[in-house]
């Protein structure tokens, strides 16, 4: 089946990448991890006939936030930094920590996965921009505006943190 | 209209008036300035409510309704709603201290006008009306209760309601605390009565007080008849109320004359059923209201301040009240009630407008630079006013004829009433009716005698304040004059709704006595004692005259000892009871005796005893929390080491903790 | 669609400790932002997963919201970086404790 194998061919990179991101010692390296894992992410909601959000995922995190990521890391120059890390004891039990929720989730997942539902008959449907469409400016028309809000008071709030130096 | 809706409204009103004119101003100044404004309002939420109660009363002022807003607190079995009661008893008291008390706010707007705090005053006393009315509408012990120290509340603010005078303060104080005195006496009565009856409603304490044992009821009558001394001012706890006499004169007339002070009356009527069934108490109420009656008449025969010699006369007719009630009279209680707020309002008042011309005089005496003793209150500067105020000294006149029982006034039939009833009880077999009637008798005279002195003090004779050829005072202004026209018209012909058995004979009847007690087999909310033996009506005429005679004795006696001697008068009877007057002029060392045995013990012993528990027992407490609050912050403190990443750790082990309690 | 549901949300439970580890891990707070924007994904694909196979779109709405606030949160958060970089000049975590008490 070829969405099995794009599946596990994305999957596979994702998670590669994401544990690239997290060993980099460069932010920049970092970050580049970072987009390829996002891209495999997009690839797994085409798989999953989610078309709309796969491109909006693209535009949206590889093509705005990650950009504001690189741009700030090359502001600053971090690249240039001793980013040679400690493990200490804090280290370490964060690492427990994350493997204990993984193990938590996996688990959880594998005792209920009795309930999960069945393939839905018509996944094109649901995903199509034309459906989301439908909801996000009827049912959704409200919050929607908030957040356009939301946005703006962000981008303001961005404008004034960084125009001047902290007092 | 409905009624519920009615009952709702003549209470309520009043508080709102009472936000109207007190919150409002608070917080918008310019509200202040406004006084035509505010006294309108004040008065006409007073007013309103007795229009609506009239209506009532017209409608069908005879049935009981009862009307159930809402359940104030519940508690197991127990529970107590706010719900009013209207009926013969209540509608009445509305009546008298809604109509009484508009008159008063109408007074007040003049009187007042020129005072500060004009809105606060106007707050208050609405508050007090509300209070007042929650007192004598309420339909079980607890929200008359509510209302009982609504009322105190009141009088206390009311009372100190100049309190850049120290001296006001003390008597606010003095008020507030000889009332705590009887509340607390009311308190534990109603805790008898949850205890035995688990109810507080009239209705389940007249149901049920037949299954209470005599003990407990004596127990629960004698309490609230120690409350009812506080509220009423009588013996042994009357020392606040000649006091309380530092408040503006409006409130003199509306709370301490008037209204407030009759509570403790409308308790015991209201309660008549349970009150009856405590005979022992009842001879008790008669003999400490005799008692006062006597004391506080003496002690105004001495007084040289106006509003002094009112106030122990208040205290007096207090007494007379109690007197009636004590012989099972309740219904000639309420009627006294009723007679003596408009003719008590109406001296007040009067004496108020007197107090007004004669501050104005004091004002006029100190800009021409004059710098001897003087004060507006003080009987001994005033004299032959009745040229400069006409209105007020005969509206003066015709309440103290009332008071004093000249045939045919308000007093007349209502003190008539109530010495007839307690001969009546004595004839039925109660000797010590007999001696309270031959107190109600003397007392009688007292009343007569020392009224007509202070009129004549006041208004006859030559005037004794300085310079009285080039300056005199004025009278009032119409919102003044016309409230005492009202009263005095009222101390008129108020007695009325009262008459004597005797006018049965010319087929009138004693309408009073019909609404409130009942007839032709409709039972009222008063109870009266059962009769054995009938008063002939020869006899019944005989003690009418006798009392009527003693008024006129009284007065025609005063009038002409005083139009001879005018201040000389009091030197005279000072000659003649040497000591005794002493005694009576110091209203009997009440005060010093409470002073002293009650006052400085307990100073001095709080001084001994709380000081030291307080500084070690007290304060080591709450240094002893602080310190260990202040050890726990440190050691959370120490939790704060300002690094994000640590926070975010204590939230994943949150989560791990959380997820596996999911999972287990 | 031929891939079980079960397999995404493996999946999303790894990207999500991925990113758990890297927040509790490094000290560079860009880093840290960039992991938190890694849980944020790994949620937005069991959103979408179930939202699919539920044939419901509520799911895939929630995941653009997501998306919006995550844009503001991480406008805010570099924002701050900067200028916490302007008075510091660092952007190690642990050298970073104003709040300390």
């Amino acid at each position: 089946m070829f969405a099995e194998k794009v599946f596990v061919v994305a999957s596979l990179v994702a998670v590669v990448s994401a544990l690239g991101m997290l060993i980099s010692r460069s932010p920049v390296r970092s970050a580049l991890w970072l987009i390829l894992t996002l891209f495999c992410v997009a690839g797994l909601y085409l798989t999953l006939s989610a078309e709309f959000i796969a491109v909006v995922q693209i535009l949206v995190y590889a093509g705005a936030i990650m950009v504001l990521f690189l741009f700030v890391i090359m502001l600053l120059n971090l690249g240039a930094l001793p980013n040679l890390e400690r493990v200490d004891f804090k280290k370490g039990v964060g690492f427990v920590l994350g493997v204990a929720i993984l193990a938590q989730l996996v688990f959880l997942g594998a005792t209920a996965v009795g309930d999960f539902p069945a393939a839905a008959s018509d996944p094109e449907a649901t995903g199509a921009a034309t459906a989301i469409a439908k909801e996000l400016f009827t049912r959704y028309a409200l919050p929607f505006e908030m957040i356009g809000i939301l946005l703006l008071v962000a981008t303001i709030g961005a404008v004034m943190l960084a125009k001047h130096r902290f007092e | 209209m409905d009624l519920d809706l009615l009952t709702v409204l003549i209470v309520l009103l009043p508080l709102v008036g009472a936000v109207l004119t007190g919150l409002v101003p608070l917080f918008l100044r310019s509200f202040r300035a406004h006084k035509g404004l505010l006294g309108a309002v004040g008065t006409l939420v007073v007013a309103i409510p007795f229009g609506l109660a009239a209506w009532i009363f017209v409608q069908g002022g005879s049935q009981t309704h009862v009307t159930s807003l809402y359940t104030w607190m519940a508690a197991g079995d127990f529970s107590v709603s706010i719900t009013y009661r209207i009926d013969q008893l209540s509608i009445i008291m509305t009546l008298v201290v809604t109509g009484v008390g508009a008159l008063i706010h109408l007074y007040a707007v003049g009187y007042m006008y020129s005072d500060r705090c004009f809105w606060k005053f106007f707050a208050y006393l609405n508050l007090f009306i509300f209070m007042m009315l929650n007192l004598v509408l309420a339909d079980n012990l607890l929200v008359l209760f509510l209302g009982w120290e609504g009322v105190g509340l009141c009088s206390y603010l009311l009372i100190g309601f100049w309190y850049e005078k120290h001296k006001n303060s003390v008597a606010a104080s003095k008020a507030f605390i000889v009332n705590r005195v009887g509340d607390f006496a009311f308190l534990l009565a109603m805790f008898i009565l949850v205890k035995e009856l688990g109810s507080l409603d009239f209705g389940a304490i007249f149901s049920g007080m037949e299954s209470l044992s005599a003990g407990s009821v004596t127990a629960v009558v004698l309490l609230l008849f120690i409350g009812a001394t506080g509220k009423s001012a009588q013996i042994p706890l009357f020392v606040w109320l000649p006091d309380a006499m530092a408040g503006p004169t409006p409130v003199s007339a509306l709370i301490h004359a008037a209204t407030m002070v009759t509570s403790g009356l409308y308790l015991l009527a209201r309660l008549s059923p349970l009150v009856l069934m405590a005979p022992g108490v009842m001879m008790l109420i008669a003999i400490v209201g005799a008692a006062t009656a006597l004391v506080a008449a003496t002690i105004a025969l001495t007084q040289q301040d106006i509003k002094r010699v009112l106030a122990y006369s208040t205290v007096s007719q207090l007494g007379y009240m109690f007197m009636a009630a004590g012989v099972g009279a309740f219904f000639v209680a309420v009627f006294h009630v009723v007679t003596h707020a408009f003719f008590k309002a109406c001296l007040f008042l009067g004496s108020g407008s007197v107090i007004h011309g004669m501050h104005h005089v004091e004002l006029e005496l100190r800009r021409e630079g004059y710098e001897g003793d003087f004060d507006a209150q003080d009987m001994r500067y005033m004299g032959g006013l009745k040229k400069y105020m006409p209105i007020t000294r005969w509206t003066y006149l015709l309440s103290t004829f009332a008071i004093a029982g000249i045939p045919f006034t308000a007093g007349f039939f209502s003190k008539d009433e109530i010495l007839f009833k307690a001969f009546e009880f004595g004839f039925d077999g109660h000797t010590y009716a007999w001696i309270v009637w031959a107190v109600g008798i003397a007392t009688a005279l007292l009343t007569a005698f020392y009224m007509t002195r202070s009129y004549m003090l006041t208004f006859e004779g030559s005037s004794r304040w300085p310079k009285p050829s080039n300056l005199h005072p004025h009278e009032s202004p119409w919102s003044m004059t016309l409230p005492l026209i009202l009263l005095g018209a009222l101390s008129l012909v108020g007695g009325f709704i009262g008459l004597p058995k005797v006018a049965e004979e010319f087929g009138l009847h004693n309408w009073i006595h019909g609404f409130l007690v009942g007839y032709e087999g409709r039972a009222g909310p008063v109870a009266e004692p059962e009769m054995h033996a009938h008063v002939s009506l020869w006899l019944e005429s005989a003690l009418i005259a006798l009392g009527a005679l003693i008024a006129v004795i009284g007065v025609v006696w005063a009038w002409r000892f005083f139009a001879r001697h005018e201040l000389g008068g009091d030197e005279l009877i000072r000659g003649r009871f040497g000591a005794l007057y002493q005694w009576c002029r110091t209203s009997y060392y009440w005060d010093r005796l409470y002073d002293r045995s009650i006052v400085r013990p307990v100073i001095g012993g709080a001084e001994k005893v709380f000081a030291p528990f307080d500084q070690r027992i007290v304060d080591g407490l709450v240094n002893a929390i602080a310190r260990i609050m202040q050890a726990f912050s440190w050691l959370f403190g120490r939790l704060q080491t300002g690094i994000v990443q640590n926070y975010a750790l204590a939230i994943v082990l949150g989560v791990v903790l959380i997820l596996a309690l999911m999972a287990f | 669609m031929g891939v079980p549901l079960s397999w995404y949300l493996t999946l999303s439970a790894v990207l999500f400790s991925i990113g758990v580890t890297g927040v509790l891990f490094r000290s560079n707070l860009i880093v840290i932002l960039m992991s938190v924007e890694l849980m944020l994904n790994a949620v937005n694909l069991t959103l979408i997963a179930f939202s699919q196979y539920m044939g419901d779109v509520s799911g895939q709405i929630l995941v653009f919201f997501v998306m919006a606030v995550a844009a503001a949160e991480a406008a805010i958060g570099l924002a701050i970086v900067i200028a916490i970089f302007r008075n510091k000049l660092t952007v190690d975590i642990n050298n970073i404790n104003l709040f300390r008490h």
